[in-house]
């Protein structure tokens, strides 16, 4: 269902990877990728005060892999890309926002460690038990 | 056993050896025959005798026969002596005496064991000097108690610090079998130092030390950054960026046991949840709670039982051991741990606190403040813990004190700055003089009479400390620390002015004290005068150190802000 979450620094790089390994990995990491694009497309077309916590990609479909492609921007333009695989119909908008939230605030207990450069590759084991509980939770 | 484990053939207890040993000792003690598909079933954590504790031999069961029991118990009653002998010393370094007296019982196994224990040698040691009178008591108690839940990581754990263990640590293990089984929990002594580092890095103890002060802090102990950022995880439970009191203890607890060997858990152990140990510091009590509850990952310094629970292959496990409290719940429980810990402590702990609270009184810590602090009230132990009767153990924190000196000065400024604006629930807005006398009064009785005079003093410095304590955003105003090293310095005149200071109104540097004519009074109030009058510099130089660490942090946010922005775009 949940097949994988990336999470971007404004630099585009990515920080963190989770992804189903059954899946295509190279295919999730390109879809991922090229979803980039229309969340900075988003991000600038929202203007410059308005910051939206959320966004949703139900429009980045494949119609060949069925994926579902979620984004989710932070106020200091850190991005999460989730992709969910089309057959799941249970998970509803407000599942998918629950979850970009749970990240985001799970992001930021990272970054109240003083031993966290920000941009650096993300390790933090708290952060990785949350992603798992939510994928398990998905699945 | 050994031979079994695969020790004979290696020369050496590694872990594996060790844990496979441990598994089989239980599966021998359960009546299982020593065999390697032994260690497959499901086995009760194996029981060691308590090196120290003629409680715990009650615990060496009799039934099973395998040799490493019987030099169990050998090895423990000789060990219980010595440790009786020891305690009334009050040293650490007993773990090398020790070893010796082990190793004639010695299967490989046992005397492996028994350095294992000594192996978190911070924290024990402390908290087995202090045992002594009490060891007795608290061994019977928390024999009971504490044989199941603490030894599970400790073995584990023992094997990596064996060697280390041997040559640095304090006894631990014996007398804490029941709370020193587990190595996560906080001993005495260990407190003691966590709180004197903490007043190091920020006088006040009810404030918090901010993440970049504890960063630097911390990476002076030289572990690896990921390791630091796990332990920063661990302990900062509410996430904010800062560490108080009880999270800092917890912290510097993690870094003390990762460099003894010891593998950091996945989760908090529940005896260092801030919420026990802040429990344990307001209440002697709670403290032997802690000790007990600990359970969780003391890697295995403890002795005997440590090896019962040696059933836990790795000290990953701990955390997730039943232990001696309850199992896993890590972030909740502490009410519950609090609770059951207790129970078995009262006793313990008393004469622990009786213990403690003389020893901190001959501390050898060179502060002043503490020193008085310490002697001036029994029962807030863990508060005054400043003075610990030995170092604790790991010294690699000593260079980061060395280099905090200037930290201390400063916030011995502070604290006397701040000492006016003390008040329980440190608001930002600088409470009103007399409000705040009353409160200190309030606080004294709650706290050390010492408490005392810092208020008034605290009144004197007034308007300066009051800055100071508005200039500390990140930190509440070291209303406790200031509190306390104002009563550091003021140890002398705090009985004469004790009075005074309460009714003191605000600004006079006079105490009301006046009232007795003894010329000590009189001497000890022109000390308080002077005194009064340094708090007043070093608070507006506090003040003014403060808004410039603001300045400095803004600068550092906007550096790393842009260095985020010119990073490099790194492939994936």
């Amino acid at each position: 269902v949940l097949v994988g979450l990336i999470c971007f620094p404004p630099q585009n790089y990515p920080l963190y990877i989770r992804s189903v390994p059954t899946e295509n990995e190279l295919k999730f990491h390109y879809t991922v990728h090229t979803s980039l694009d229309v969340v900075d497309e988003k991000i600038s077309a929202m203007g410059k005060a308005l910051v939206d916590q959320r966004e949703l990609y139900l429009g980045l479909l494949y119609p060949t892999e069925d994926y579902k492609v979620y984004g989710y921007v932070t106020n200091s333009k850190v991005k999460f890309v989730m992709v969910v695989d089309s057959s799941n119909t249970a998970l509803r908008d407000n599942e998918i926002r629950s979850m970009f939230r749970k990240l985001h605030n799970s992001y930021t207990d990272i970054m109240c460690n003083p031993f966290y450069n920000p941009g650096d590759r993300i390790h933090s084991r708290a952060f990785d038990n949350m992603v798992n509980s939510m994928m398990m939770q998905v699945c | 056993i050994t031979e079994i484990c695969g020790a004979k053939r290696v020369g050496y207890f590694g872990p594996a050896q060790f844990y496979i040993a441990l598994k089989l000792i239980a599966a021998a003690q359960s009546g299982f025959p020593v065999r390697i598909e032994s260690i497959k079933n499901e086995l009760p954590l194996p029981r060691f005798m308590a090196l120290k504790n003629d409680g715990e031999v009650r615990y060496g069961t009799p039934a099973e026969l395998h040799g490493v029991k019987f030099q169990t118990p050998h090895a423990t009653s000789e060990k219980n002596s010595y440790k009786r002998t020891d305690e009334g010393e009050k040293q650490e370094p007993k773990s090398p005496p020790m070893s010796p007296i082990c190793s004639p019982p010695a299967s490989p196994s046992t005397y492996q064991r028994i350095p294992l224990s000594y192996g978190y040698g911070k924290s024990r040691s402390g908290l087995e000097q202090q045992h002594g009178g009490p060891y007795e008591v608290r061994h019977s108690t928390h024999q009971q108690d504490g044989s199941s839940g603490n030894y599970g990581a400790k073995p584990a754990l023992a094997c990596s610090t064996l060697n280390r263990s041997l040559s640095a640590e304090r006894e631990q293990p014996d007398s804490s079998a029941h709370y020193s089984d587990d190595p996560w929990r906080i001993t005495e002594e260990q407190r003691d130092y966590y709180i004197n580092q903490f007043k190091s890095l920020q006088p006040d103890l009810n404030s918090f030390i901010s993440g970049s002060v504890a960063k630097n802090f911390f990476t002076k102990s030289k572990l690896p950054i990921p390791e630091l950022s796990h332990i920063w995880e661990l302990s900062d439970v509410d996430c904010d960026g800062a560490l108080t009191l009880p999270e800092f203890c917890a912290a510097f607890h993690l870094v003390v046991a990762r460099k003894n060997g010891y593998q950091l858990p996945e989760t908090l152990p529940e005896t260092l949840l801030p919420e026990y140990l802040q429990a344990a510091s307001l209440k002697p009590m709670r403290d032997c709670t802690l000790f007990d509850s600990y359970s969780e990952s003391l890697p295995g310094g403890q002795l005997t039982r440590d090896f019962s629970r040696t059933e836990k292959a790795s000290a990953e496990e701990v955390p997730d051991n039943s232990a001696l409290l309850q199992d896993g719940k890590k972030e909740d429980k502490q009410a519950l741990k609090v609770s059951t810990a207790l129970k078995p402590i009262p006793k313990e702990f008393q004469h622990l606190t009786v213990k403690t609270a003389a020893q901190e009184s001959n501390a050898l810590k060179a502060r002043p403040r503490s020193r008085s602090y310490s002697s001036t009230s029994i029962e807030d132990t863990m508060k005054k813990g400043e003075e610990p009767p030995t170092p604790p153990p790991r010294p690699q924190k000593s260079h980061s004190r060395a280099s905090s000196l200037d930290l201390n000065k400063i916030f011995q400024q502070n604290t006397q700055a701040a000492r006016s604006v003390w008040l329980p629930p440190p608001p930002p807005a600088l409470p009103p003089r007399p409000s705040v006398s009353q409160t200190e009064q309030v606080s004294e009785v709650e706290l050390h009479p010492q408490m005392n005079r810092t208020p008034s003093q605290a009144e004197e410095n007034g308007s300066a400390k009051k800055e100071v304590v508005l200039a500390q955003p990140p930190s509440k105003p070291a209303r406790r620390k200031l509190r306390t090293e104002t009563q550091g310095l003021e140890t002398p005149e705090l009985s004469p002015t004790i009075n005074v200071t309460s009714s003191l109104p605000a600004v006079k540097p006079q105490l009301p004290v006046q009232k007795q004519s003894s010329k000590q009074k009189r001497a000890i109030q022109t000390a308080i005068r002077k005194n009064k009058e340094a708090n007043a510099v070093l608070a507006r130089l506090n003040s003014e150190l403060q808004q410039q660490l603001k300045e400095v942090h803004k600068e550092r946010i906007a550096l790393e802000t842009q260095l985020e922005q010119l990073r490099p775009v790194t492939v994936l």
